[in-house]
């Protein structure tokens, strides 16, 4: 039997029974002070992870971009009696690992223990005194802010950084989501210990968490962890909702000078939300345009047949508002103005002509013959559970994946992208060297020519 | 003002009250039923290696086929050729023509790719684990029927051309590793970086990628791993279908390259477009497989984790929180590496810190280790979180699988894996000072200095002149 044989037959089975194996079951409750927990068990291995996540994210930042980072970092450098060496010495004597990090939607602290009983208790109450008792120290706040400021300087030496940055700013304009998640210079160097109290007291609080538990440990044990958890952490509120996300009113070119041998290349809009009615349709869509790696249309046209990248792509960025959709790739100079035509060709072509049958076929065969993949570890479990949780998606989230997907119509994909996405308005940015756009000025019409006697030369 | 105490004071204070914790741990992680799951071996009529370890908490499978060729086997004019080899396997073949391979892997709902490093090449799909078989008869016919055509190179070799130019080129901290290296080593092979130089990539010719193939392709420098939900007579029984029928070739046999001995102290410095400094120490050490003794490399591995294994370790409590030197840090070093290789300290200085203030905070670091013994309750933690952190790996199949590979590959043999964590228990501070004063000496530095050049343009200073309305486009 050759390859196309078995792949033929197994392809069929898989349609039959699209859920033949065990998904895991989400376990859901609350914390007597309003935290909303998931659970699954996962007593294969001895270890157990926690994550507990917060609507406290840079799109919270108000008018002091960075506040959300820098007081998610400071939560660790100090609680109760304890001094941040203090901390890190008792986690680190369990093997603890301890982690933190923030978005622009959220920010969390995660844990990775033992299950076994005293490492996993030592953990859990470090982790709870973290949390609710920080004390954030002065000189932590002013160590962090220098080492913020030392990381902002790292960016620019970055192309995709500074592409990335200056992309979230031109997508989003007056929206929270425009904002740097560390922040600028300006902005951060402005904060004081004070905004980080205040930060806390209105984000860290339990109606604005959710936390997901996997791991070695019974039902009523994660009812327990989770008390010992937020348990001490104020009631508080949700989060407000946030602001809606204008749609882009014109198309948008962005040109940052920077002496890198290649120019990397964003182009895109606001995409979708998480909760979004075309979710399913324009991720399935995308998965054909540039999400599945080398078989993607963008990969073949601009990597597979003229080398031009190594990495071409896109992706929807699903958020609590319109998250972006974005187009990468990053290729020599020369090259830029040439394959910036070739990725907004394909996907205008994409977007007029809708994906063909044998497209949606092929993407929904990779999503749902590989669902499992998605599942296979504590971590990605973790994941998924936060995703659900932090999103209020539907607890059999997980369970009736693969047979939404496939309900999907061609014409659902095509209607949603030519709805959703904007060729002619969008946002494309490019960070490279400025000599070599001149030089390839007349290759394409969005050429650089008129905009570079505007940019401004350092 | 914030109180300064020292940190071994701070540390003992501290075990006096949490020593009963840490001790019932460490007897906890010597538990039998903490052991690895057993790995099945096989070996094929044809020499080739097949490893399986089943792991059944998912139903997924990951295959891996590890070559025995990676950029250390390569020399002067084709460096990265085993890279650039790797690109050309998903060229197709007579039977899969160029995209099939990608095509049916994903219409079965798997992922794949393929990484190069300076000991291996290696291929890998993750699969439902009912897809194994389509996986074996792919990868298993490109092992050999690769066709390697002409016009796809051309296109190929400017991939891998932009490859590196986004990966090192543009990254001026990738561009001062790859220095420190080129420095560091003399005659050894890992001189160069596992991309290669950029001349070097631009004038690989096909025949050379189709030599390189020829050389060291065969099911005899191979080893098979797989991993997952999987019965391991059932992947024998499937690999001796599949990759069983390739015939095996004569291999090579590597020259030795020992790399000469080092007279004194080396530098390189590293001026560059760049915003901030980087400052790099690499100490020439030797790895399981260059020693004739196994216990130096377990004590370098908790030596490792001394100076940066989590929070509390010495680069991030003393030079990052306590001193404020650095505003990032870090350790590497890798025990499996087929060649002697760099254990490397490296760091960022915060800001108006100077980059010789960071190297001299770096060389105390080993200068202490070398005078001042590390206190047991600072040895347990290490042995601790390397214990605790290896449990954690079982978490994914892929890391497992690559243990493996990697090790069998470098002619370490897998086993060692296993043996690991009594190795680990075993460490004496006094062998930590030992292998401190003996691999961590000015003898074996070389250092590496990223001096930043023209200051890149300050994007938030110029972007209201550089955004540019593009009205009226079609």
């Amino acid at each position: 039997m050759n390859a196309r044989s078995i792949a033929t037959c197994l392809l069929g089975l898989l349609f039959l029974s699209p859920s033949v194996h065990a998904i895991p079951t989400i376990q859901h409750w609350q914390t007597a002070n309003g935290a909303r927990v998931y659970f699954t068990s996962a007593p294969e291995i001895p270890i157990v992870d926690i994550r507990i996540i917060f609507d406290a994210g840079s799109a919270r930042d108000g008018d002091k971009s960075g506040l959300a980072f820098l007081t998610n970092g400071l939560l660790r450098e100090g609680a109760g009696q304890m001094d941040a060496d203090m901390i890190a010495q008792r986690l680190d004597n369990i093997g603890a690992q301890l982690g933190n990090g923030s978005l622009r939607d959220m920010a969390w602290l995660e844990l990775r223990t033992l299950s076994e009983k005293k490492a996993l208790q030592e953990a859990m109450e470090l982790m709870s005194m973290i949390l609710s008792e920080p004390t954030f120290p002065e000189v932590a706040v002013h160590r962090d802010i220098k080492n913020i400021l030392v990381s902002l300087e790292a960016d620019k030496q970055n192309p995709g950084a500074l592409a990335k940055k200056a992309f979230m700013q031109a997508v989003y304009g007056d929206h929270p989501y425009a904002m740097p998640l560390q922040g600028t210079a300006e902005s951060i160097q402005a904060m004081t210990r004070k905004d980080v109290r205040s930060y806390y007291d209105k984000f860290y609080v339990a109606r604005n968490a959710i936390i997901a538990i996997v791991g070695d440990v019974s039902r009523s044990k994660a009812e327990i962890l989770a008390e010992l958890l937020a348990g001490r952490l104020q009631e508080g509120e949700p989060a407000p909702r946030l602001e809606k996300v204008k749609p882009l009113q014109e198309a948008v070119t962005v040109y940052v000078d920077h002496p890198s041998s290649q120019t990397h290349i964003w182009v895109g809009q606001p995409g979708m939300k998480r909760r979004d009615d075309d979710y399913l349709a324009l991720y399935i869509g995308n998965h054909t345009l540039g999400g599945s790696g080398l078989t993607s249309l963008l990969s073949n046209e601009v990597r597979e047949k003229r080398g031009y990248a190594y990495s071409a792509y896109s992706y929807f960025s699903p958020m609590r508002s319109l998250g972006p959709f974005t187009m990468v790739a990053q290729t020599k100079n020369d090259t830029a103005a040439d394959a910036l035509n070739i990725m907004s060709n394909t996907l205008r072509e994409f977007v007029k002509t809708g994906i063909t049958s044998e497209q949606i076929t092929a993407s929904k065969q990779n999503i749902t013959g590989g669902f499992a993949l998605r599942l296979d570890s504590n971590r990605k479990l973790v994941e998924n559970l936060s995703v659900v949780g932090f999103y209020d998606l539907p607890l059999d989230y997980l369970n009736t994946f693969n047979d939404r997907v496939s309900a999907v119509t061609r014409k659902q994909i095509s209607n949603a992208f030519l709805r959703r996405l904007h060729p002619d308005r969008m946002v494309v940015v490019l960070v490279g060297s400025k000599n070599a756009r001149r030089s390839n000025s007349q290759s394409s019409a969005r050429s650089a020519t008129a905009s570079n006697t505007k940019a401004a030369n350092h | 003002m914030y109180p300064t105490i020292t940190l071994d004071r701070r540390g003992k204070i501290f075990m006096k009250i949490y020593a009963k914790t840490l001790l019932s741990l460490l007897v906890f992680l010597a538990l039998p039923g903490l052991a690895q799951a057993r790995v099945y071996e096989y070996l094929l009529a044809n020499g080739m290696k097949v490893l399986v370890k089943p792991d059944n908490r998912s139903p997924v499978v990951v295959q891996q086929v590890w070559y025995k060729v990676g950029s250390s086997y390569e020399y002067g004019g084709v460096t990265g050729i085993s890279h650039m080899l790797e690109h050309m396997l998903f060229k197709g073949t007579e039977k899969y023509p160029a995209g099939e391979f990608s095509r049916i892997i994903a219409a079965n709902g798997g992922r794949e790719n393929a990484f190069t490093g300076p000991d291996y090449t290696a291929y890998f799909q993750r699969m439902e684990k009912t897809r194994l078989e389509i996986a074996m008869e792919l990868e298993s016919d490109r092992m050999r029927n690769a066709t390697l055509p002409a016009d796809e190179f051309l296109k190929e070799r400017d991939v891998v051309a932009e490859e590196r130019r986004m990966r090192t080129d543009d990254n001026p901290q990738a561009r001062a590793y790859e220095q420190l290296r080129a420095t560091a080593f003399v005659n050894s092979p890992y001189n160069h970086s596992v991309i290669g130089w950029m001349t070097d990539i631009q004038n690989y010719s096909i025949e050379d990628v189709r030599q390189w193939y020829g050389d060291w392709y065969a099911p005899n420098n191979a080893t098979l791993v797989v991993a997952g939900d999987v019965d391991p007579e059932e992947v024998l029984a499937l690999a001796k279908k599949y990759y069983e029928p390739v015939k095996p070739r004569e291999v090579k046999k590597q020259k030795p390259r020992t790399e000469v001995e080092q007279y004194g102290e080396r530098r390189v410095t590293i001026k560059v477009p760049a915003t901030i400094e980087h400052v790099i120490l690499g100490y020439k050490v030797p790895t399981l497989k260059t020693t004739d003794n196994p216990d130096d490399i377990y004590a370098l591995e908790v030596l490792a984790w001394i100076l940066d294994g989590g929070s509390s370790s010495r680069i991030t409590s003393e030079l990052l929180r306590d001193r404020q030197l650095i505003a990032g840090g870090s350790v590497s070093y890798d025990p499996y590496s087929r060649l002697q290789t760099l254990f490397t300290l490296s760091a960022v200085p915060a800001r108006e810190t100077s980059v010789e203030d960071v190297e001299a905070a770096l060389r105390g670091q080993t200068d202490r280790l070398q005078r001042q013994l590390i206190s047991e309750e600072e040895l347990d933690k290490a042995k601790t979180q390397i214990l605790t952190d290896r449990i954690y790996q079982k978490d994914s199949i892929f890391y497992q699988a690559m243990q493996l590979g990697a090790l069998e590959t470098v002619g370490i043999g897998w086993q060692a894996d296993e043996a690991f964590n009594e190795k680990i228990k075993s460490v004496t501070a006094e062998q930590v000072m030992y292998v401190a004063k003996t691999y961590l000496n000015d003898k074996r530095l070389t250092v590496a200095i990223l001096y930043p050049q023209q200051p890149v343009p300050d994007f938030a200073r110029h972007k209201a002149a550089t955004v540019v309305h593009m009205q009226g486009e079609r």
